[in-house]
């Protein structure tokens, strides 16, 4: 078997170190474009999410209708318009702003993060609104203000029931990241569309870029089932 | 009963030999808008250099021929799957291509050319000048090879799937120069106020061909005779001064 596999990597044309070199730099890509847009995405979330619960309507209805507008539209319209949308604002080139907007890396960065900082603050809503009720009045029973009955109940106990809705977000949005190539960003899909169209092999190209998003993924899984153990812990049946 | 299975295979010869007699069907794929080679008219015809071409020798060969739109990106497995049996939507003829798929003889060839805004004004051949700026190239054209190949260190190079992307990128000073071929350049960036085209442009790998699956050799030689049928008759040269005033023979 490894000889038939060091024939074949002999053999073939597509998988040199240059390609294996994009592929990597690909990997990077995604890799730093999909933590960045999480990370700005949860840090967002959770002032929102709690905003979302208030009952004042003049404070939770902005952030309805935020999330309504990002979740009501494909996240690859929202790339659109801010990629090329953003360019065509006139004189927009002479601004500040430019040196921003010019690179592809942070349009996308903008749209991927305010996407996941939207769905990811319907996830923490929900979780909020269905803290039990006996907590929460036996908190106040306590004499907990807001603040803290916030920080020391609500909160905790939400991100342990969020924590598998948004293992499930955090999966999405690196798949999603695949569209990062339409706005010439050379992410992993990037690098496959390009040595695909070198060498007309949509195969190779596509199936080995699949399996490197498999093996993310799996990451991605193994870590979010470490935590939920770490979390959940207190649910576990206890053994002797 | 033996009289009858004669009658039934003289009867089979003559509905086999009428078969081969026949016009024979043709699938021909283009890749639409790509002016002025293939393109919707105002009625939503399909016209252009390419398609006229085709008509011209499918009429050559005798062939019945419809004709399939195909986005560019699954021109080649679409062939292969059999969706269709030609490609001729300005495929130019590479190595790497020719590994998979059976190009006939070249029938036109276009130069690669530069084009920026009014503002540039450096010189393109001097990587120099060039260096750390940003070029566009429609991802996987031979001007991808040739800006990869000669200037791949040297300048920011950005692939697009669309010229139209392309463009629209140079309009929103993304990008300092691209590098397309000339006609597409000429139709798409020309036309619109604030562009020029820069340097001289680029004669680039060995032309267009038709692109045939591997088996279909005999479909080739065919292919191959009626071109330079029509290249000789003076057909080829009626249907390219139609669209072009420069000449793009092969």
């Amino acid at each position: 078997m490894p000889e038939f596999i060091a024939q074949w990597l002999n053999q073939n044309e597509i998988f040199t170190a240059m390609t294996i070199m994009e592929y990597w730099n690909g990997l990077v890509n995604t890799v730093q474009l999909v933590f960045l847009s999480l990370v700005i995405g949860l840090i967002c979330a959770v002032p929102l999410a709690i905003l979302r619960t208030v009952r004042n309507p003049f404070v939770s209805g902005p952030v309805w209708l935020y999330t309504y507008l990002f979740r009501g539209t494909p996240l690859l319209i929202q790339l659109y318009i801010i990629y090329y949308g953003l360019a065509q604002i006139p004189g927009i080139q002479e601004t500040f702003w430019w040196e921003i907007f010019r690179e592809p890396f942070y349009p996308a960065l903008l749209a991927f993060a305010l996407n996941t900082a939207a769905y990811t603050t319907e996830i923490i809503r929900g979780a909020i609104v269905s803290t039990p009720h006996g907590e929460i009045e036996a908190a106040k029973a306590y004499g907990m203000n807001w603040m803290m009955r916030m920080r020391r109940i609500v909160l905790p106990s939400a991100a342990r029931r969020a924590v598998q809705a948004y293992s499930n977000e955090v999966i999405f949005m690196l798949h999603s990241s695949a569209i990062a190539s339409v706005v010439t960003i050379v992410d992993l899909t990037g690098a496959a569309r390009n040595i695909y169209s070198r060498f007309y092999a949509p195969f190779d190209a596509f199936i080995f870029v699949a399996l490197c998003y498999m093996a993310l993924t799996f990451i991605l899984v193994f870590a979010f089932r470490k935590l939920e153990n770490h979390l959940l812990k207190h649910q576990r049946p206890v053994t002797s | 009963m033996k009289k009858l299975i004669v009658a039934a295979s003289c009867a089979l010869a003559l509905i086999a030999g009428g078969a081969s007699a026949q016009e024979r069907n043709l699938r021909i794929a283009f890749d639409v808008p790509y002016e002025p080679f293939e393109y919707k008219d105002e009625n939503g015809e399909l016209t252009g250099f390419e398609v006229e071409l085709a008509e011209a020798m499918c009429e050559e060969m005798n062939a019945n021929c419809e004709f399939v739109i195909q986005a560019w990106d699954g021109m080649i497995p679409g062939l292969l799957a059999r969706k269709f049996d030609l490609i001729m939507s300005s495929m130019s003829i590479t190595p790497e291509r020719a590994e998979r798929v059976l190009f006939s003889e070249p029938y036109y060839n276009t130069p690669g050319g530069w084009f920026a805004r009014n503002d540039f004004s450096s010189d393109v051949t001097d990587m120099d000048a060039m260096k750390g700026k940003t070029v566009g190239v429609q991802r996987g054209t031979t001007m991808d090879t040739y800006v990869t190949e000669n200037m791949g260190g040297i300048v920011t190079i950005k692939r697009y799937t669309t010229a139209d992307d392309m463009v629209l990128d140079l309009e929103g000073e993304r990008l300092d120069a691209v590098f397309v071929d000339y006609p597409v350049g000429e139709q798409t960036i020309l036309t619109k106020e604030g562009f020029k085209e820069v340097g001289e442009s680029v004669k680039l790998g060995e032309g267009v061909g038709v692109a045939m699956r591997q088996r279909d050799a005999d479909l080739a030689e065919e292919v191959n005779a009626a071109l330079a049928t029509l290249k000789e008759d003076g057909t080829y040269d009626e249907i390219m001064n139609k669209y072009f005033n420069y000449d793009i023979k092969m």
